[in-house]
Parts: C-alpha cells; structure tokens; sequence
C-alpha cells in the first residue's frame, strides 16, 4: 500500500502576536509547525504502515525551508519526504496549490490513498484536500475521524458530523482529509531524528519535474482575489441576568431589554 | 562562528519540549510530594530515544552526542529535576561509563538494553567517608579465582534501588590510594547485594537515592572495567562529560525558574500597577535572564567541544559550576519576586529553589570544580 500525505508548515498561532498599531501578524520570530489536522493525517498513514505496511510519502509545497516540515514528518516514521519549490508557486491559492499537489501526487504514482489535513490552521479554507480529489478525478471523503478497516480495494471509514458521524465504504484509490481530533501523533524517536538529518534527503520538484505550465500556478494561477484582511471585531461579554426566581430572572431580562435597546 | 541550532537540535528541543510538556510536567509536582518513582516516564523515555541519547547508533543509542543530550536535560529539566537527574545517573555515568571503557562483550551485555531503555542503570562511587575524597575508598574487591569479593557500601546513590545494572568502584589494591580504585559492573539480584532505605531529601524527591550495600557479592572477573587500578582515572573521564548535562540539568532549573517569574510579575498587580512596571522588579528580571543566557552559553559550548573532539574538562567543570550556583541565585530571585506565594507548595518557584540546591553538591561540588579549574590554569 502506498499512501501519500499532503501537509502544510504554517506559523504557531498559539505563538503569534498581533501588531496592534497595522493589525497585521507578527510573523518574525513564531516558530514554524506542521499544521496540526496535517500532522493527524501522517499519524493515521503511519498507523495503517505500523498494522498492515505501507510507504508513506509526504509531500509539500512551500520555500526551501519547509524542508523542515517534511523531516519532521519523516522523523515521525514516513519514508519519503518530497518538497515542491519554485519561484512559480509563489503566491499560490488554493486552487493553484492543489493543481501543483496534484501534480506531484502524478508525479510520484501508483498510489492507493492520499491524506490530507483537513484544514490549515492560518488560512482555514479547507479546500486543497477536495480540489486535489477534483484534480485527480478521486472520491472523497472529507472530516475523517477513523479509519475502521481498509485494504487494497477499500477502506471503511468514520466521517465526523457536528452531531455524530457517517460510516462511509469507499473504493481505492481516495482522498481523506483528517481531522486532528482522530489521534494523537507520536514523538519523532530521537534517534530517528539523526538519521533523518543525517542519511536521509529530501526531492525537490520544479513545475517542470511536475510537468505543469507556470501560467497555472502561482498568483498568475490562482482565480482568488483577496479584497481586504481584518481583525474580526472582539465581541463584548455576555451579561448573566441574575434573579431569584424563573419570574424573576425573565422579568429582570426583559427589563434590561427595554431599557437598553427599546428605550 | 554560529550561535544557532542547526536543524537537528532544533527538532530534538522541539520534541524534548513537547514531551517535557505532556509527559512530565503533568506530574512533576506530584511526585515531588510523594517522593514516586516515576517509572511510567522512564519506559516513555525509553520509547522516545532519551535512554541512550549520547551513545552511538550500534550500541542501541540515539547518536546525538552531547549537544542533543543537553538540550534534551535542560528541557525535561525545565519541567521536572527528578525526571532528569534518573537520566543523567542512567545516561551520562552509568552507560557512558561503560561506553568509554567497557570491553567488547560488556557493551553488548550491558550497553545495549541500557541505551534502548530494557534496564536502568546507577552509579556508585560515593562512601560514608569518601566524598570529594575519593582516595579514601573503604570498599574492597578480592581477586578469587574467577571472581573478585566484592565488600562495603555506597551512598547516595541516584536509581539506587531502582536500577539493574551498577557501575561502581572499590579497592583492589588498598596501598596505592587512587590507583589501587578499580570499577566493576554487578547486576541486582547477585547474592550479597543489598540496599539502604531510600533517602528523605530536599529536593528532587521523586529520585530515588539510596545505600548499596555489598556483602561477599561474587563479581565475575569479566565484569571488571578495563584494568586493576583504572577505576577513579575512569570515573573521572566520565564526569567530566557528565559535567556538561549536570551544568545542563541547572540551567533548565533556572529557565523555569525565570519563565515562571516573568508570567508572575506581569499578573501580579501591586500599587495599582503590574509588578512588570517597577524599575526594580524590571532590574531583577534583566539579571536573571543575563545569568541564564551566560550558562547557556557555557553549556553549549562545552557540548560542541566534547562533540567535535576538543578538549572540553575545563569548560564543561566552568559550566557545572557556573550554572549551578546561578540557578540557586536565579531561583532564589524568582521566590522573591514571587513573594509569600513562593514560598508555598502550589507556586513551581518552591520546587525549583529545593531542586536547584543539589546541583552545587552532586557530581563535584562547586568547591571541586574550583579546584579543577585554578589547578588547570595556575600549574
């Protein structure tokens, strides 16, 4: 079997600070992170690799130093780690980000299933997973919390709801995007570390290896127009309407209704 | 020159963290108060790599050397001294130990499960009336056909009880002081070898140090490390890098220590105003932070050293001594600036000032340093 896991590095937004004067982030100094739903999917692949084998390959778009990312991943027990980096995928949305992916995942062939992350913790779109489905002309199935069975021919899966989840049987090959909630990734071994660093490199693909015209790709590529950025505006705190009774308490809202709103 | 990580002892402080975030700062105050064992942690460790962190790849070790292994120190250390005082004793005395000048077949016997994690390790050299005085050894190994007599104590001991596989040292030859000091592996469960109750102590109170006690133990003459009367030249090597996670083990006290006063100064309102405004708590936070940042440094350095083959004994005895009184000073500070709630159990700055204190006295006390370093620079 032989699955491939798409993943992000995006910066710690536990760690990121606003810049109260421009509202913008303060990118300087926050440590970079695989995107935590992305790094749940190589923990499910390597969960299937532990079980039954399996060669997992992750693969990432980004700069020269997502490289990171990638050993860390490969730290993690993936065998492979291949990073797509060109100037021409600068500025990239979703739509061209997904087209390069799925250029890579052609690229590296044979598969069986590829993992996505659900959505990414900085731009929360969570739509590179189904648009890779698109590209590739792959069933999908997204929310993935648990995988139940899977073999060559077809996986049975748990897609979360907001009030439950759906049992899905789906055939091979697909595309999962995996939700965080579905596992706790492990510890790189340490050892693994310095072997990872050590005896191990990283493919690095152009959009000539993945056989795509620059046209495509990029911010010439990508159909999104971004209008404007904001802060979301802090809500106030809510008001607890206290009262000794039900009567009371219903009397007190609607009081404070009136005087605050219809007055 | 270069101050950074590279990118390997990046992700290696980056999991350290993590981990130290999940697995040991969830109970460090726990086994503090009642002084447990934390032998779940240790089977964890094991599983992450940290049990042979130092030792070569073929040994059933990591390979990250010492730079890994300090990082790996002052992170868990940050959380919890107990957790990281089982893996100094395990790692850089017991294993390293027998990875400096242990013989082919007693690393494959005994290296290996220690450096995977399958068997804890101690080290005893300490006795009752040799301290810093290791010259006056009274334990005593008899050469008995194929076995040396093993007979006396040791005390003190970090893992005592818990371990499986003990370095330590004894006489073979009483007329020669420290070369007559020769060290032995024995194994727990051989006849004859027995423990003290485990100590009360100050601080790092989940450890466990004990006595052992030796009494007709037959020692294996295989199991004796290099050569009659090599045993203190030995040890001495070995703590010499041991300095270097001791010096580790202080720092990532101290760092707690400041990290914890740094969020408690700018909650803290008094006079109308956080604590963070005042020129002289903002005075007292600068200091501690240039302190932690020179032991930083001292560590670090001393691990490059050891790592790129440089003489590192007079750096890594700088550190030792260096960190581990600023973390008393640093600690010390942090209680202060925390006021009475310092002084209470639920504030982190009361275990960190006890765990803090250890670290001047164990593994060559600041005064040995200090004679380590004049001795090097005025011969």
């Amino acid at each position: 079997m032989k699955i491939i896991v798409c993943i992000k590095q995006v910066p710690d937004t536990n760690e990121v600070k606003i810049d109260p004067k421009t509202n913008t982030l303060i990118r300087e100094g926050v440590p970079s992170i695989i995107n935590p739903d992305d790094k749940a999917a190589i923990e499910e692949a390597l969960k299937i690799k532990d079980k039954q084998g399996a060669e997992v390959t992750v693969l990432t778009m980004g700069p020269p130093q997502a490289e990171y990312a990638l050993r860390e991943g490969l730290a993690m027990g993936a065998d492979k780690g291949i990073l797509l980096s060109s100037r021409s995928f600068a500025g990239s949305d979703t739509w061209a980000t997904s087209l390069a992916l799925s250029g890579g995942i052609k690229k590296i062939g044979n598969y069986d299933l590829i993992f996505c992350g659900r959505q990414a913790i900085d731009g929360d779109t969570a739509q590179v997973g189904p648009e890779i489905a698109e590209h590739l002309d792959l069933p999908q199935i997204t929310y993935v919390s648990k995988i139940r069975s899977i073999n060559k021919e077809k996986a049975v899966v748990e897609r979360a709801l907001e009030d439950g989840y759906e049992v899905i049987e789906v055939t091979l090959p697909a595309v999962f995007t995996i939700i965080k909630e579905s596992n706790n990734p492990r510890y790189p071994n340490i050892g693994r570390i310095i072997d990872v660093f050590d005896n191990m490199s990283i493919d690095v693909w152009d959009e000539i290896m993945i056989k795509l015209e620059s046209e495509k790709l990029g911010l010439k590529g990508s159909p999104t127009q971004v209008l404007r950025t904001f802060t979301p505006p802090i809500k106030a705190p809510g008001k607890m309407i206290e009262g000794n009774t039900d009567k009371e308490k219903v009397l007190n809202l609607l009081n404070n209704l009136y005087n605050n709103i219809v007055k | 020159m270069d101050f950074n990580l590279d990118p390997k002892h990046q992700m290696i402080k980056e999991v350290c963290r993590k981990f130290a975030d999940n697995e040991v700062e969830t109970i460090a105050a726990e086994i503090d108060e009642t002084e447990r064992f934390p032998l779940e942690t240790i089977e964890k460790m094991g599983k992450l790599g940290l049990m042979g962190i130092s030792i070569p790849k073929e040994y059933g070790g990591a390979g990250a050397g010492y730079t890994g292994f300090a990082i790996a120190i002052e992170e868990i250390s940050k959380s919890c001294a107990t957790t990281s005082v089982i893996l100094v004793a395990h790692t850089s005395l017991c294993a390293s130990m027998i990875y400096n000048s242990g013989n082919k077949e007693q690393k494959q016997k005994y290296l290996v499960p220690l450096a995977k994690g399958e068997k804890l390790g101690a080290f005893g050299l300490t006795e009752p009336n040799a301290g810093s005085d290791a010259s006056n050894q009274q334990t005593t190994a008899v050469l008995n056909g194929d076995h040396y007599l093993l007979n006396g104590s040791k005390i003190f001991i970090t893992n005592g009880a818990h371990a499986d596989t003990y370095v330590i040292t004894a006489m073979t030859d009483t007329s020669k002081g420290l070369r007559g000091i020769s060290a032995f592996i024995i194994e727990k469960g051989w006849e004859g070898f027995s423990f003290g109750p485990p100590e009360n102590k100050m601080g790092i109170r989940g450890s466990s140090t004990t006595e052992l006690i030796f009494q007709d133990i037959k020692v294996p003459k295989e199991n004796l490390i290099g050569k009659e009367g090599q045993g203190f030249k030995m040890a001495m090597m070995t703590l010499d890098a041991g300095r270097i996670v001791v010096a580790a083990q202080a720092l990532g006290i101290a760092e707690a220590a400041l990290e914890e006063s740094i969020k408690y100064v700018k909650e803290r309102i008094q006079f109308k105003k956080p604590l963070s405004k005042q020129q002289i708590i903002q005075f007292m936070i600068a200091d501690m932070a240039t302190e932690v940042e020179n032991g930083r440094n001292l560590v670090y350095k001393s691990a490059w050293l050891k790592d790129n083959g440089k003489s590192f004994g007079i750096s890594s005895s700088m550190a030792k001594l260096y960190c581990s009184e600023m973390a008393s000073r640093v600690t010390n500070k942090a209680i202060q600036l925390h006021g009475g709630y310092g002084y209470i159990k639920d504030y982190k700055v009361e275990r960190l000032m006890r765990d803090a204190r250890i670290t001047e006295i164990y593994e060559g006390t600041s005064e040995i340093q200090r004679t380590v370093i004049s001795s090097s620079i005025l011969k």
